[in-house]
């Protein structure tokens, strides 16, 4: 049951195969088994259980509130959540418990979903690893998959396996792995240079971040306040549709929302793609990138292109001075976004206080981590009056270059672009922290970063195994406010490919296996 | 002692204010004299007076000051500038917060449109040119009634440029010369006010109240068209009361509604400019005029002794800039022209709907009591000054026949005096509207002398409650009617000054005031002089 996507759990629920209760105390018995993997900052236990029961009340009468009432889902930890710690995974917002909603958050409620706690990020979601905050790293529930623990069986490692687990990708670690790890059904992350997709095509499942303007920032605690994006993370296309249905729309807590009122995103299953034209950008092919995703990648363009539809070379010439660029904009609205936490109003507050001054600066050395102290430290340098104009604004017209290469590209006539979302799946964790926070952010956002800064509609979609026996992602973008378009494309495709479900016995048997819940729960349905 | 001709500019008294300029806006100093005498000479002295340090040795040396203002007005609005918190002055401390004026993370600005409007509306008041784009900034400074850590304003592009403000001074021995001045007002901007911080020494603490925090402002910033305190006085009470006719501030300073921060430097006429400090946070229009006066001197003085100006910077004007607000659109505004078709009324600002709304402005009220009533301009000028003391003025007319002329002569020395004397606000005056209307009546009905009328006018302060006909009749106030009695009393008054009665023949014309005067002794102000006068006259052919 717990291996199910949305949809189906939602048809289980609607024709009575298992209840909300049931359904949310078996996800929590299975947050508890995988804690090691580190999903989760807060689980919210009793919120869930008792937003179950009401849920069950409401299926009892027949009055279901849609396809999430009852469906368990998580939320990283840099959405507001009221009542519920919300830390960004940073010392300073430890113990700070939100008044308020965010407005996803909100909405998920209102249609019924129950809410099983808080996931793990790198602090305030800088970072593509999920191994910077300030509750330990993220791992990767592939590093315990039957499919990599059998590939690694076949090769010789010295090494103490359990010193061997992967990283999720970042910054919206903690959600991927739990949708990976079968926790919930649906989570959300937030996306601002890839935090989102990365994670998704490392935990092999479907990330999607929506077009800016689309879904309400309105309670998600900031990094660039022009970038950041809810994303979506789910086991397939049609779930992140369906969570998308209900994010989506005008929200007046948030000025830069579209006034349209939103649409329920209902995805047609394309059968024909040839009157398609898929765009392959010459220059994420960059030598970084490895063979086995290079060959995945080529492999789906001429799945496309013998579909039918029309595959093409094209060209987006300001890409490589994206990250650069990304780098000006994001420290800088860091510095400004940064400002607010003083020790005043809420969140940590050093033991100092010789001096309002002192307090200040005390409070934010203990509160923030390097990688947070440093990105304030180079925002406030580009925001500097004599360094503004050669920084900031530059950065500002790259950013509009950048954005007119996809707005060329599209005018062409191409639909949806094909491109990678990582250079390569996921890699060790000793390996990972070989790269500072910086060099790794700047590696792994090559492929997903320019996306935000045009503010366009992306997804990445699992599409097969490596030969390590770890998830590989594509990644589809498609034109501002055609995010209906791009998921259909994806769904498409989705369909072709079949991604592998991850085996996670292995991991079960280690604490107590899925099998038996699954035995379990067929055992209360005969009754 | 300031300098002589630093107060040349504000020769004894003011009345305080004048008019906007209907359109023409050119540049500094354009002045216009309301009187047609010509003496262009003296009000150009008034223009740009000229200084000299008292100590000066070189005694042709002269200067000039330059003084420039930012002035923030506090928006009337129900609701805070970009949140729903409500808005009062004294509510208790951070009783008025909302999670967005706290910075609790994750909250978003929302721009109230009650504020764009009056912004809007005060841009097209002060003949600006109003930016139908106008873009929102951070500007970042570390301070703790400043919870985000920046001010949401509009620096790059701001909602309304190019305007400008007409005041008038008046100037001449008798006050009689009005000038009108122009300042250029570059900019108006929105931004959000800040909290308050209140520093507790004993327990060496600081309380931070965050009710003000979000509010929505308006800053004015004038350009350095102004050269002494008194003239930036004066332009800071006329754009106070324009606010205030308008209604988008209630431009009170002291309650700090209306702040006010000067720019002042000095420099030799035909040299550039010298270096500008500040004074800041300044909350009357008087120690404006004061803090100014006293910085320009203070300047002089220095350069005199041979020594620099130095800026000295705002302590939180930090190197940290500005940056674009991300969460806020652009900010657009429309005319009938360029509104979309079908647009909701409720999400678009129509710029000539908000021109259509505009109340009269102090200028054209003033300039309607003239044409209206016969009054002086600086008579104008004396009853807009005075809070409530125009409608008062226009409730007497109502109700009394006598001139406006006389209602003013009464309205403007002997009512105002009598409330200056005690300090009192003419909504605070025992003597209503009516009554006085009802003194003036017996004044014009010749019921009562115009000497009686002032005593009976001290009575009505002294004993509340009682009518003029009252007091009139209780102190036998009347004038004499009884022509055959008054014409007993001068007969017995020329018998008794046979040498008046000689000097008024040999054709002295002061003799017969003289005789007046003493029949109104006799009748204690109770006898017309005018009737007396006729009485006396004909007496003396007989």
């Amino acid at each position: 049951m717990l291996g199910r996507t949305l949809q189906e759990v939602s048809a289980a629920l609607k024709q009575g195969q298992i209840t909300p209760v049931e359904l949310c105390q078996r996800c929590l018995s299975l947050i508890k088994k995988t804690k090691f993997l580190n999903a989760y900052i807060t689980i919210s236990e009793e919120v869930a259980l008792k937003q179950a029961e009401e849920s069950e009340k409401r299926y009892k009468k027949g009055h279901s509130l849609g396809a999430l009432d009852g469906i368990p889902v998580a939320v990283k930890d840099n959405f507001s959540t009221s009542g519920i710690e919300t830390t960004c995974a940073s010392n300073m917002l430890k113990g700070y418990v939100p008044p308020y909603n965010a407005t996803v958050v909100q909405r998920l409620l209102d249609q019924g979903a129950v809410l099983m706690g808080k996931t793990n990020l790198d602090e305030f979601a800088m970072g593509s690893g999920s191994t910077d905050g300030v509750f330990g790293p993220v791992k990767n529930p592939w590093s315990y998959s039957k499919q990599y623990r059998e590939k690694r069986k076949q090769k010789p490692h010295g090494e103490n396996e359990d010193s061997n687990w992967l990283i999720t990708g970042g910054s919206s670690g903690g959600s991927a792995a739990a949708v990976s790890a079968f926790t919930c059904f649906a989570a959300l992350g937030s996306d601002t240079g890839g935090s989102t997709r990365n994670p998704a095509a490392h935990c092999g499942i479907v990330g999607f971040k929506p077009s800016y303007g689309l879904v309400s920032r309105h309670g998600l605690i900031p990094l660039v306040n022009s970038m950041d994006v809810p994303g979506i993370l789910t086991r397939c296309v049609d779930d992140a549709a369906t969570v998308l249905g209900v994010l989506a729309g005008h929200d007046p807590k948030d000025s830069t929302t579209i006034q349209d009122p939103g649409k329920p995103f209902m995805l047609s299953s394309l059968t024909d793609v040839s009157k398609l034209c898929i765009g392959i950008p010459k220059e994420y092919l960059v030598p970084e990138l490895s063979s086995e995703v290079r060959s995945f990648w080529s492999k789906a363009a001429n799945l496309f292109e013998s579909e039918g539809a029309k595959v093409i070379e094209v060209s987006l010439p300001h890409t490589s001075y994206s990250i650069v660029c990304y780098h000006v904009l994001c420290t800088s609205e860091v510095a400004s976004n940064m400002a607010r936490f003083d020790g005043l109003e809420y969140g940590h507050r050093c033991d100092i206080d010789v001096s309002t001054e002192a307090m200040y600066a005390a409070t934010r050395r203990e509160g923030f981590n390097d990688v947070v102290r440093g990105r304030i430290l180079a925002g406030n340098f580009f925001l500097l009056k004599e360094n503004y104009a050669n920084y900031f604004i530059k950065a500002q017209k790259v950013r509009r270059l950048i954005a007119n290469d996809f707005v060329n590209v599209f005018n062409s006539g191409v639909d949806v672009l094909l491109t990678p979302t990582t250079l390569s799946e996921a890699v060790p964790y000793l390996e990972f922290i070989k790269e500072d926070n910086r060099t790794r952010s700047a590696q792994d956002d090559i492929f997903t970063q320019a996306v935000n800064m045009a503010g366009l509609p992306a997804v990445s979609v699992p599409v097969a195994l490596s030969n390590q026996g770890l998830p590989v992602g594509l990644q589809f973008i498609g034109r501002a406010f055609c995010d209906q378009q791009l998921l259909t494309v994806a769904k498409w495709f989705e369909k072709q490919v079949q991604f592998p479900v991850i085996q996670l016995q292995e991991l079960m048997d280690d604490c107590s296996s899925v099998f038996e819940i699954e035995k379990l729960a067929s055992v209360s349905l005969k009754q | 002692m300031a300098a002589p001709v630093l107060r040349g500019c504000c020769l004894g008294r003011c009345w305080a204010l004048a008019c906007i300029d209907s359109g023409s806006r050119h540049g500094r100093g354009a002045a216009t004299g309301f009187t047609s005498s010509g003496k262009r000479g003296q009000s150009f002295v008034a223009q740009q007076p000229l200084l000299t340090a008292q100590k000066s040795r070189k005694g042709e040396h002269k200067w000039a000051a330059v003084v420039g203002l930012e002035i923030h007005a506090q928006i009337v609005s129900n609701s805070k500038l970009f949140s729903g918190s409500q808005v009062h002055f004294a509510a208790p401390p951070n009783s008025l917060v909302s999670f967005f004026d706290a910075s609790l993370p994750g909250t978003l600005p929302v721009l109230n449109r009650r504020c764009v409007e009056a912004a809007v509306m005060t841009g097209l008041a002060l003949n600006c040119h109003i930016n139908k784009k106008s873009l929102f900034d951070r500007k970042h400074y570390f301070y703790a009634d400043l919870p985000a850590g920046y001010q949401i304003t509009q620096q790059r592009l701001p909602i309304a440029v190019n305007g400008s403000l007409a005041y008038s001074v008046c100037v001449g021995k008798k006050w009689r010369q009005v000038i009108t001045k122009t300042v250029r007002i570059k900019q108006i901007q929105l931004e959000q006010d800040s909290g308050k911080s209140l520093h507790d020494e004993l327990r060496s603490q600081t309380l931070i109240d965050l009710n003000r925090a979000g509010v929505g402002l308006l800053e004015v910033v004038l350009e350095p068209d102004m050269s002494c305190g008194e003239e930036a006085a004066t332009a800071v009470r006329e754009l106070q009361l324009i606010l205030q006719a308008l209604g988008t501030s209630q431009a009170n300073m002291a309650e700090g509604q209306l702040r006010v921060d000067a720019n002042i430097s000095v420099h030799h006429p035909g040299e550039p400019l010298g270096v500008r400090t500040e004074v800041k946070n300044l909350n009357s229009a008087r120690f404006l005029a004061r803090a100014i006066d006293y910085e320009i001197q203070r300047q002089i003085n220095e350069l005199e002794n041979g020594c620099e100006i130095l800026n000295e910077t705002r302590s939180f004007d930090y190197r940290l800039g500005f940056m674009p607000e991300p969460n806020l659109p652009p900010l657009l505004l429309y005319d009938t022209a360029s509104l979309p078709a079908g647009a909701d009324p409720q999400q678009v600002i129509n710029i000539d709907r908000i021109r259509e709304q505009l109340p009269e402005l102090p200028s054209e009220t003033r300039e309607k009591l003239i044409q209206q009533y016969g009054i002086l301009p600086e008579h104008s000028f004396a009853l807009l000054n005075e809070v409530g003391l125009l409608e008062f003025f226009q409730n007497v007319i109502k109700e009394t026949r006598a001139e406006p002329k006389k209602v003013t002569s009464w309205v403007l020395n002997i009512f105002l005096g009598f409330l200056k004397q005690r300090n009192l606000a003419v909504n605070e005056s025992p003597v209503t509207p009516s009554v006085l209307a009802e003194l003036l009546n017996l004044l014009d009905r010749k019921v009562i002398s115009s000497a009686a009328a002032k005593q009976v006018f001290e009575e009505l302060w002294r004993s509340k409650g009682k009518t003029p006909s009252q007091i009139v009749s209780e102190r036998k106030l009347e004038l004499m009617q009884d022509e055959e009695a008054l014409e007993r009393v001068c007969h017995a008054v020329m018998e008794g000054h046979p040498q008046v009665v000689m000097d008024m023949k040999r054709g002295n014309p002061r003799a017969i005031n003289k005789l007046i005067g003493l029949v109104r002794k006799v009748t204690h102000n109770r006898a017309d002089p005018m009737v007396i006068k006729e009485i006396l006259e004909k007496q003396l052919l007989s």
